[in-house]
């Protein structure tokens, strides 16, 4: 196959990984190792009226089950709960907190065994009585109650007046359904005790934002607890923030004094954060030779109740399409569901969505070519910020993808070609209609640092903490750790082959790289 | 999940006597409905009784001109076997249309008619649920019900049967052997399964101390004229919201014996016989196929999410019964719907 960019290089990683000898964060072990797992409220609102646990507790094997009856202190204060990717406005879930129940599928008990199977037969027999009240899960059922939450990009003269008197009209709602992330590597968590500290091996991308978490959340000071990530199965965003299991794991471990393990089921994974559901409205008024005199993108997004998760879905086609009119409006609707959260390409993902189906309807409403009428918009500014771009290729883009229709009718595409001729466009059923997604993202920054004494051989080490999503950037740089390797030991887990070098082209030049274990120290 | 006992079956009496002894006991072959639905707290046998190693894994040719397949015959062997795959492609398809190949390695021939329904509210011990706690009531009927039925429902249960192998096995009018207490004896296949009624928890007419012994094809396959349909969310590794197999038997354009029959849509695989006798002696063209969909079709009605069934299904058996006739049957692997 042809390369277009660059030339492949393996994962340095790959081998650990196809050969299994990569460890995740629920994969180590050590002896005496307590594990947990969780009972899911059933019902979406209300509030715990009785747990019965005694069955649960009479099964060989079950040490204790812990409720928001008999856990372990947990701050009381919204502040410690805010990790670094939490909404600004909102009062964050605390697992195990109290009897409220928020969402269906919340943790109201944490089953601890001493092997997983007598957990899970423990969990299906504790008994939970609720007081139910009404909930409300239908977007489209409060969409009358949406509300404003975050600024929307600014408006240019007069979209509404624009839209009333131009040629073409096209309005269309979209709505895109709940998406769950849900990766491979199931949400786990692996708590153990180390000269009385705390190392918690967590599927997150945020080793730093996690340890800072539960500091606040167990009044810990930063050296009382480390957190390792040496490998995560896919992040996709949900790995940004901390999840509730670790703050089950690091419960359990204090509650018990022993190491605990508490590794989510797929099924429970459907309890955590999510894209949200949300309705794209999009109105774009054309005028007769097909370039854009108005469009207006109002997005209505699904929150929590108790928390404002926003990201700008609507705006994006200041950065696409020319229009000397815009409007722009986002609203958010508060279900009782988990509160939202990033997931790759925030608000883009959906708001694009929305954008790109009016613009090939508003296409077919002019009778022309799709990409042809993207060309005839493309803009040469971001129209937000009124500046112009330093670099934009779409249109080579557009033009790359034409000659490869042109070459694939070439080659025999007569089916294709009869369509062309039969329609007079491009359809999506013949793949090769362009589409734009944001490429305004600056390289990820990773927090990290120069360490003193770093040099060596005349190449550089540099201390990292932002994780691998499954891009391939896990390029986390360290110096041989002993600390770390004194643990390992201990805890009998080898996370990383030892001595492993990179190849880093990131900057052109040629630097050998040894890797270590990526944790919050 | 419960904690089970386990036991082995040595031959089909062994198997017979052992579940005799023990109502709550099932048997186990393939496991890959069972063992979900135990861990999932739908089902809890007290003791499972392993009969994947009964030696009723052969496939061959009957005396009257038919198969027959042991009921441990695994899915991926049955798909795959020159004698199916010559004579019964229809059968074939289906299978390979549904689950994945681990799973179609791992379950059994038998245990593909008894799986059991993938309605959410089955599945979901915190909502009733009349086939999993009869009289507790459907959740499904004012749920959410995308996947259900629209066909042969009741008040008391709109599942639908997940299987794709079944489909093609009314259509070809297969036979099921059974063993139990009293001896042995044929099922048809349109009487194997049942429609929900108001005991939606018995899905078969097997009774609870008989096994399945094997399926009998008779000698009509319809190889040349054939496709097997099936329409899902995902392109692989999804239950058929509607699923149809048709298959023709033409001399020149005319219709001379016509099987057509639904997944997805009930409790059972759906045939009418009003729908294929309406096709017989017929032109096979668009408006012959229209009027066996409006047949078949007949008196079938939506629970809100599930609407869009009917339509899509009146589409789907014109485009099947149109890519039997000509001979071009659904590809497995190129999924584009020709």
């Amino acid at each position: 196959m042809a390369s277009y960019i660059g030339s492949a290089t393996s994962r340095v990683d790959g081998r650990a990984k196809v050969t299994g000898e990569a460890k995740y964060a629920g994969e180590f072990n050590v002896a005496g190792l307590v594990h947990g797992y969780v009972v899911e409220s059933t019902i979406p609102k209300g509030r715990i009226a009785r747990i019965d646990t005694s069955e649960a507790l009479g099964i060989a094997g079950v040490i204790d089950v812990l409720t928001h009856q008999n856990r372990p202190p947990m701050a009381d204060k919204d502040d410690a709960y805010k990790d670094e990717v939490a909404p600004e406005k909102g009062s964050p879930y605390r697992p195990l907190y109290d009897d409220r129940i928020l969402f269906n599928g919340q943790p109201v008990a944490l089953v601890l065994a001493e092997d997983w199977e007598t957990a899970r037969v423990a969990a299906s027999l504790v008994r939970v009585d609720y007081q139910k009240e009404p909930h409300i899960t239908d977007l489209h059922a409060q969409r009358e109650k949406a509300f404003a939450s975050d600024t929307p990009a600014k408006p240019r003269g007069d979209a509404e007046k624009s839209f009333a008197a131009a040629a073409v009209r096209h309005v269309a709602e979209y709505f895109i359904p709940t998406e769950h992330h849900n990766p491979m590597e199931l949400f786990a968590s692996t708590a153990m005790w180390d000269d009385g500290k705390l190392v918690v091996y967590d599927k997150t991308q945020g080793v730093q934002n996690v340890q800072k978490y539960l500091c606040g959340v167990f009044d810990l000071k930063p050296d009382e607890v480390r957190v390792m990530s040496p490998y995560m199965g896919g992040g996709f965003g949900a790995g940004l923030g901390p999840q509730y299991q670790v703050v089950l794991a690091v419960l359990a471990a204090r509650a018990l004094k022993r190491p605990v393990r508490v590794m989510l089921t797929r099924a429970q994974m459907y309890g955590l954060g999510h894209r949200p559901a949300s309705i794209e409205r999009l109105a774009l008024g054309a005028n007769g030779d097909g370039t854009l005199a108005a469009m207006t993108h109002e997005a209505i997004a699904v929150t929590s109740q108790f928390e404002e998760f926003a990201r700008n879905d609507t705006g994006w086609g200041n950065l696409l399409y020319k229009s000397a009119n815009a409007k722009f409006g986002h609203k958010l609707v508060k279900l009782d569901v988990p509160t939202s959260c990033d997931m790759r390409a925030p608000g883009a993902a959906t708001g694009v969505y929305g954008l790109e189906c009016a613009m090939d309807e508003l296409a077919i409403a002019l009778k022309i070519d799709p990409v042809q009428l993207r060309l005839q918009c493309y803009s040469d500014r971001d129209q937000g910020e009124d500046l112009p771009y330093t670099s934009k290729q779409l249109r080579e883009c557009y033009r790359a993808g034409r000659d490869g229709v042109r070459l694939g009718q070439a080659q025999g595409g007569a089916a294709l070609n009869a369509r062309r001729q039969r329609t007079g466009r491009l359809g999506h059923g013949d793949g090769r209609v362009g589409s734009a997604a944001d490429a305004g993202h600056g390289p990820h920054r990773a927090d990290g640092q120069w360490p003193r004494g770093s040099r060596d051989r005349g190449f550089r080490h540099r201390h990292r903490n932002l994780h691998d999503h499954g891009a391939g950037c896990g390029r986390h740089a360290r110096p041989a750790d002993r600390q770390y390797q004194r643990q390992a030991r201990r805890f009998d887990t080898a996370s990383m082959p030892a001595g492993g070098r990179i190849v880093d082209r990131v900057l052109g030049v040629q630097r050998h790289r040894e890797y270590g274990p990526r944790g919050s120290w | 999940m419960t904690p089970f006992q386990y036991a082995r079956a040595n031959d089909v009496a062994d198997a017979i006597k052992q579940i005799a002894t023990d109502p709550s006991a099932k048997f186990i072959a393939g496991g890959t409905n069972l063992i979900d639905l135990i861990k999932y707290d739908v089902e809890g046998p007290a003791r499972l009784i392993d009969i994947s190693h009964l030696p009723l894994r052969s496939i061959e040719p009957t005396a009257a001109g038919g198969v027959l397949i042991g009921a441990m015959v695994p899915n991926t062997d049955l798909a795959y076997h020159p004698l199916i795959e010559e004579r019964y492609p229809l059968l074939a398809r289906a299978i390979l249309s549904g689950a994945s190949q681990q799973l179609r390695n791992m379950a059994s021939t038998g245990g593909n008619l008894l799986q059991r329904t993938r309605c959410f509210y089955f599945y979901d011990t915190a909502t009733p649920c009349n086939k999993r706690e009869p009289g507790s009531g459907c959740s499904a009927i004012d749920g959410v019900n995308r996947i259900n039925a629209i066909l042969g429902t009741s008040d008391s249960c709109i599942a639908t049967h997940p299987s794709d192998m079944c489909v093609a096995l009314a259509a070809l009018e297969a036979t099921v052997h059974v063993a139990g207490p009293a001896g042995a004896r044929t099922i048809a296949f349109a009487d194997f399964h049942r429609l929900p009624g108001n005991t939606p928890q018995r899905d078969t007419n097997l009774e609870p101390d008989e096994i399945i012994t094997a399926i009998e094809l008779p000698t009509k396959g319809f190889s040349a004229n054939y496709s097997y349909l099936k329409i899902r969310d995902r392109l692989s590794y999804a239950f058929a919201l509607v699923s149809v197999a048709a298959a023709l038997e033409l001399d020149g354009d005319t219709i001379k014996e016509a099987r057509l029959a639904l997944g997805g849509v009930a409790h059972k695989p759906w045939r009418s016989s009003a729908a294929e006798a309406a096709l017989l002696g017929q032109r096979a063209d668009a408006t012959a196929f229209a009027q066996a969909a409006d047949w078949l079709l007949h008196g079938a009605k939506g629970y809100g999410h599930n609407n869009f069934k009917i339509g899509l299904a009146r589409r789907a058996i014109v485009r099947t019964l149109g890519q039997a006739a000509r001979r071009t049957p659904q590809s497995i692997s190129d999924k584009k719907i020709r």
